[in-house]
């Protein structure tokens, strides 16, 4: 191996690294001169930015509520996309899993604060997973893109949370004051997320983000479920080959990916400030667009639950700072949308420099953690056979 | 109920239908050359806005539609390129890409419209032209033939279409390199050259959908095209790539919409229902894939970057 290596040109590990950073600076340098033509200040609005996201204790909290939905659904993204399947349904699978999760918090609301808070996680994880086995089924069994299922999925969730929340679980008070805005009462304080500190906004929804981060490499590197997974990923026909039921693998992993964004979904809302769940009308109201954001910083980690750690809290500071550096200098929030675009095109047209990168040397000696697995999936990435 | 199957409710009906299914035609059709020659653009729905836009503001500057149109065309130009610099030339996973297409789309058309418009003002629309002769037919001509312009002009694409796409060499290089890229190469036709040209005509006709909705509706809004560019992207793959098919499938679409449209208005649907009833869409859509997966397969190259010499 090592004779291998010194055969070829030998570039640090981390230079392909380099390049989804250098992706985000590009697309910032065209947020500069966006801001310029809106007549704002560059340099006074990244300042904003740079503060706050990182810039003290209550900027760094922000930025890792913001970075827990990424964190969930990135991860959920990395096992769908270890099976070759490019699960786009984020939203839909977060607002399926929110809504079953806070029905149940209304139905039971004389629910002991111990079992309530795990009852409302796992009724998070269900939605979820029943929002994201249905595109994985569909795939598996009657050939249909995931791309286009998801994404009517999506369309289809939002539609029932504004139903939902306008009708059958609007609040009482609501309806009393006439006010009818399409919101939730506030919900059982048994269900809120715990604090971390005892004060403060920081919940335990990071900590439960990064549990299943790690939960998810075990499962996908540790255990013959997700050496299954990883193999329908490579090669489907190879992994039928040696008698591995690629359909339900399929399934399972848009299963479990649905889960993790179901479960993001429930952290959104038991970990709200409101403890409500509320909509004004889009998904991205609901999400922010983690759904589709949580690819990215998937994309960033590639493709690795424990990489995806740090992907999100990055990606997390660059949201939470794209509304200080909004807030700075006066621009409308749809320019931080604007950019967010420009963010997602630009990693993910970097990720092909990286993965060249990444071929370089150093990649035998890899544990399989990294490496061949990731090119395959992503290599043959996109539509159905 | 009743009031439903009234001649003057179903002439309706049928009519705005076929108006609804004009942006979705275009935009579907424009997808269908990308497709056919194996790329997936996903951006659709946010060069549809851009498209909208730019139609809608040049219309309120000028008070010209076809100026407005024009400037849709454009838009549309530019961001096919700038899909097909992402897609072929720099080989980006197309499923994801075309998401950041979308929101770049979403956001700065509602930047855009912030910035210089701010209160929405409405436009003038486009002319209607009833076809002589044809428009005095009794009920037909009152559903087909007293449109406007726009309309004969999507509709009279989709022969075009199919004549370029199935009898052209053009035609026979993109389903070429759609289904076997290196063969194709190996033959002397262009893959990205093909790609290019395809993905940029994708742009352009989406373009077209977003200015021809904004103007046809004579207003524009943050999200107007409310996800319309994925249905017509959901729209090829019902049609099996076949710009006859994609045209059921869009009228399809427009009966649908404008049947709910109806219902609501008569007051079949109760208004807290509408919100289920906004769902038909995405799931015939759901079902409709079911049926054509079973039936028809997809460009064998689809979401496939091409890379000489593997």
């Amino acid at each position: 191996m090592a004779q291998a290596e010194t055969n070829r040109r030998s570039r640090p590990k981390f230079v392909a690294y380099l390049v989804p950073l250098g992706a985000v600076v590009l697309a910032l340098a065209i947020g500069a001169i966006m801001l310029s033509l809106l007549g704002a200040n560059p340099v006074e609005g990244f300042r904003a930015m740079l503060d706050g996201a990182f810039g003290s204790g209550d900027a760094l909290i922000e930025t890792a509520l913001k970075a827990t939905p990424l964190l969930f659904v990135g991860v959920g993204i990395t096992i769908a996309f270890r099976a070759n399947v490019i699960n786009i349904g984020g939203e839909g699978q977060m607002v399926a899993g929110a809504l079953l999760a806070t029905a149940l918090a209304l139905a039971l609301p004389d629910l002991p604060a111990v079992v309530m808070l795990p009852t409302v996680l796992l009724a998070g994880i269900v939605g979820g997973a029943a929002w994201g086995a249905v595109p994985g089924a569909l795939k598996a069994y009657y050939n249909v893109n995931e791309i286009l299922s998801t994404i009517m999925l999506n369309v289809v969730a939002v539609q029932l949370m504004n139903f939902l929340l306008r009708g059958p679980m609007i609040d009482p008070g609501e309806l009393e004051r006439g006010t009818r805005i399409p919101q939730t009462a506030r919900l059982q304080e048994g269900a809120d997320l715990p604090l971390l500190f005892g004060n403060g906004r920081l919940h335990i929804g990071p900590l439960i983000a990064v549990l299943a981060a790690v939960a998810a490499y075990i499962l996908l590197w540790r255990t013959p479920l997700g050496f299954r997974v990883r193999a329908v990923g490579l090669s489907p026909d190879a992994a039928r080959y040696a008698g591995i039921p690629v359909k339900r693998t399929i399934v399972l992993a848009m299963t479990m990916s649905g889960a993790m964004s179901g479960l993001a979904g429930a952290v959104l809302v038991f970990g709200s400030e409101s403890h409500r769940m509320v909509t004004d009308g889009s998904t991205v109201g609901f999400t922010g667009s983690a759904g589709f954001n949580g690819i990215v910083a998937a994309l960033f980690g590639g493709l690795h639950p424990i990489w995806t750690i740090p992907a999100s809290f990055m990606f997390g500071g660059l949201l939470v700072g794209g509304i200080a550096l909004q807030r700075a200098v006066q621009v409308p929030s749809a320019l931080i949308m604007a950019l967010n675009g420009l963010v997602v095109v630009f990693v993910v047209a970097s990720d092909r420099w990286k993965k060249r990168l990444q071929e370089q040397p150093a990649r035998v000696d890899d544990t399989a953690t990294d490496g061949p697995v990731l090119e395959a999936v992503v290599d043959d990435g996109g539509g159905g056979p | 109920m009743s009031e439903f199957f009234t001649q003057a409710v179903l002439i309706a009906a049928v009519a705005s239908g076929i108006r609804l299914a004009v942006p979705l035609l275009l935009a579907s059709l424009g997808e269908t050359y990308g497709q056919r020659s194996g790329v997936l653009n996903l951006g659709v729905d946010g060069i549809m806005l851009l498209g909208a836009f730019g139609g809608y503001y040049t219309v309120l500057k000028t008070d010209n539609v076809w100026l407005g149109l024009a400037m849709g065309i454009g838009v549309g130009v530019i961001l096919g390129l700038v899909s097909a610099v992402i897609s072929v030339t720099l080989k980006a996973e197309q499923g994801i890409s075309g998401i950041g297409i979308y929101l770049f789309g979403l956001g700065m058309s509602d930047l855009l419209f912030q910035k210089l418009v701010g209160t929405p003002l409405p436009v003038g629309s486009f002319p209607k032209l009833d076809i002589p002769g044809l428009s005095d037919i009794p009920i037909l001509g009152e559903m087909l033939f007293r449109h406007s312009i726009i309309v004969y002009v999507a509709f009279g694409l989709v022969p075009i279409s199919m004549y370029i796409i199935n009898r052209t060499t053009f035609g026979m290089n993109i389903r070429a390199v759609g289904e076997n890229p290196e063969a194709a190469d190996s033959l002397g036709v262009s893959v990205v050259r093909i790609r290019y040209l395809t993905v940029t005509i994708g742009g352009m006709m989406a373009g077209i959908a977003g200015a021809a909705l904004a103007i046809d509706l004579g207003i524009f809004q943050q999200n107007l095209t409310n996800a319309q560019g994925f249905i017509a992207i959901a729209l090829v793959y019902f049609g099996a790539w076949r710009p006859a098919g994609v045209m059921a499938g869009s009228l399809l679409y427009g009966f649908v919409n404008s049947v709910v449209l109806q219902f609501k208005t008569l007051g079949i649907i109760p208004r807290s229902w509408s919100d289920i009833a906004a769902m038909a869409p995405a799931i015939i859509t759901i079902l409709a894939l079911v049926l054509v997966a079973r039936r028809f397969r997809q460009p064998a190259a689809l979401t496939k970057p091409f890379t000489r010499g593997t």
